[in-house]
């Protein structure tokens, strides 16, 4: 048993796997949707456009298998940046719906006329964990994390956002419902910081 | 708070590193494989490598090269040198890089970032401009693999590039490169007021104080080259890169 990631055309996979080897487990690069299921975690990467990543993930077969493996055989799935934003409903960056595994929709930043803040969110930044979560410690030191996105994930349950980062306003860092997590930065790119996340991720029983 | 981001880097040639005084003269400071390793390290914030060779030879980014360089980093990785396609940005996002740097290619046609950016986002092109001072005060837009000027405006080209897609802009003081003399500071103040992209500003960083100068001029991120691969007024090679302490201190308190 080890951690898959599917090959989606829009997913960064040699620093994942480099990480995740760091970490002390095993990820293997996913050639065909049918391995899904063979893994005990998955962790789907991601840089580019929403509606380039859905459809990747549709055309090329892996919506169905990674639907059963979150929803039905709920082992650990771990999306990171677009991988993230994947997981919710739906994106004003695209027109396709997303897997929808968390009730979130994902909305472009926006900032009053005159700011000096850019777009993208891009560099790294210090977090706020909210809750007791599988993934990211409740620590008295500053955590921070690389982070490059102009779209962020708005949850419909408070509750499933784990960590915010402050951008404008306080915006989600990383979610997670029951075996589902994601993190909007990214930490294969986050120093000790990002690899004590996978390490959690990694350890995770399943 | 989102900090400013403080970037090493590196020139690559031969697959070796160099350090280039107002882009010529390369002299060899190391293997990439080791710099890297020193620099995850001290925990650098990010790192750009730009092979300087790739576009003035017309050949192809050095994907073996690369993908160790971007495997071996545990911080953001951006690639310049020899980009001219999308196909060529596809396979280096897949080795792990996390950005192209474009020049020589969007100089010759813009619609290259508009490419990269509606696949990959635009958080993912960063376009590189070389600036020249001339006479009186004048710049020139410098096309760095051609040794020769480009006759557009530089201020221009930005905003073409930031329009065509570009998600970040790297303006190098040509100039100033290598000289460790100090930034043009005028030059970022400049571009950092019309750009609403992140601007990073690259050439002649010689001390802490000039990166706060950079940062206060409205640059998002410093990139410096020899500041952090010499040492002592003989340029000894050695690599160094501020603790997370003292570029905290230094950078407090600079509004964004």
């Amino acid at each position: 048993m080890h951690i898959g990631i599917p090959s989606i055309a829009c997913g960064n996979f040699a620093s994942v796997v480099n990480t995740v080897a760091r970490a002390g487990g095993q990820a293997t690069l996913l050639a065909r949707p049918e391995q899904v299921r063979e893994c005990s975690k998955i962790i789907i990467p991601g840089v580019g456009a929403f509606d380039h990543g859905m459809r990747s993930l549709h055309d090329e077969g892996w919506s169905q298998p990674l639907h059963e493996f979150a929803t039905q055989l709920k082992r650990p799935v771990l999306g990171i940046c677009l991988g993230m934003q994947l997981m919710c409903r739906s994106s004003e960056e695209g027109v396709l719906p997303g897997l929808g595994w968390i009730d979130a929709q994902v909305r472009r930043f926006k900032f009053p006329e005159g700011s000096s803040l850019k777009i993208p969110h891009m560099g790294w930044n210090t977090i706020v964990v909210c809750r007791d979560n599988p993934l990211i410690a409740r620590t008295d030191g500053e955590q921070r994390f690389y982070f490059v996105h102009s779209y962020h994930a708005v949850c419909s349950q408070q509750e499933d956002v784990i960590a915010t980062t402050r951008y404008g306003s306080d915006v989600t860092a990383a979610f997670q419902r029951d075996n589902v997590m994601g993190a909007q930065f990214h930490p294969e790119k986050s120093h000790r910081f990002g690899l004590g996340l996978i390490r959690k991720f990694v350890e995770l029983p399943c | 708070m989102l900090k400013h981001r403080v970037i090493p880097c590196l020139l690559l040639r031969q697959g070796g590193l160099v350090k280039t005084k107002r882009f010529r003269d390369p002299v060899y400071v190391g293997d990439p494989i080791n710099a890297i390793r020193i620099f995850n390290e001290k925990e650098v914030d990010e790192l750009m490598v730009l092979d300087i060779e790739a576009s003035r030879e017309g050949g192809e980014p050095d994907f073996e090269l690369i993908g160790q360089c971007a495997g071996e980093c545990m911080m953001p990785l951006c690639y310049g040198g020899g980009v001219r396609s999308l196909e060529q940005a596809r396979q280096l996002f897949a080795l792990g890089v996390e950005k192209v740097c474009i020049q020589s290619a969007a100089l010759s046609d813009m619609k290259i970032l508009r490419e990269i950016a509606d696949v990959f986002g635009s958080q993912s092109v960063l376009f590189s401009l070389d600036v020249r001072s001339g006479l009186f005060g004048r710049r020139f837009a410098y096309h760095a693999a051609k040794r020769m000027d480009d006759s557009r405006q530089w201020h221009e080209l930005l905003q073409a590039a930031v329009s065509h897609g570009a998600g970040e802009i790297m303006l190098n003081a040509v100039d100033r490169d290598g000289m460790m003399k100090g930034m043009d500071v005028a030059l970022i103040r400049e571009a950092a007021g019309q750009l609403s992209v992140p601007l990073i500003a690259g050439g002649g960083v010689g001390s802490l104080a000039d990166i706060r100068q950079a940062v206060e001029a409205g640059a998002s991120a410093v990139s410096a080259g020899a500041f952090f691969v010499f040492y002592g007024p003989h340029r000894a090679v050695l690599i160094t890169y501020p603790r997370y302490q003292e570029l905290e201190a230094l950078l407090q308190g600079v509004q964004r």
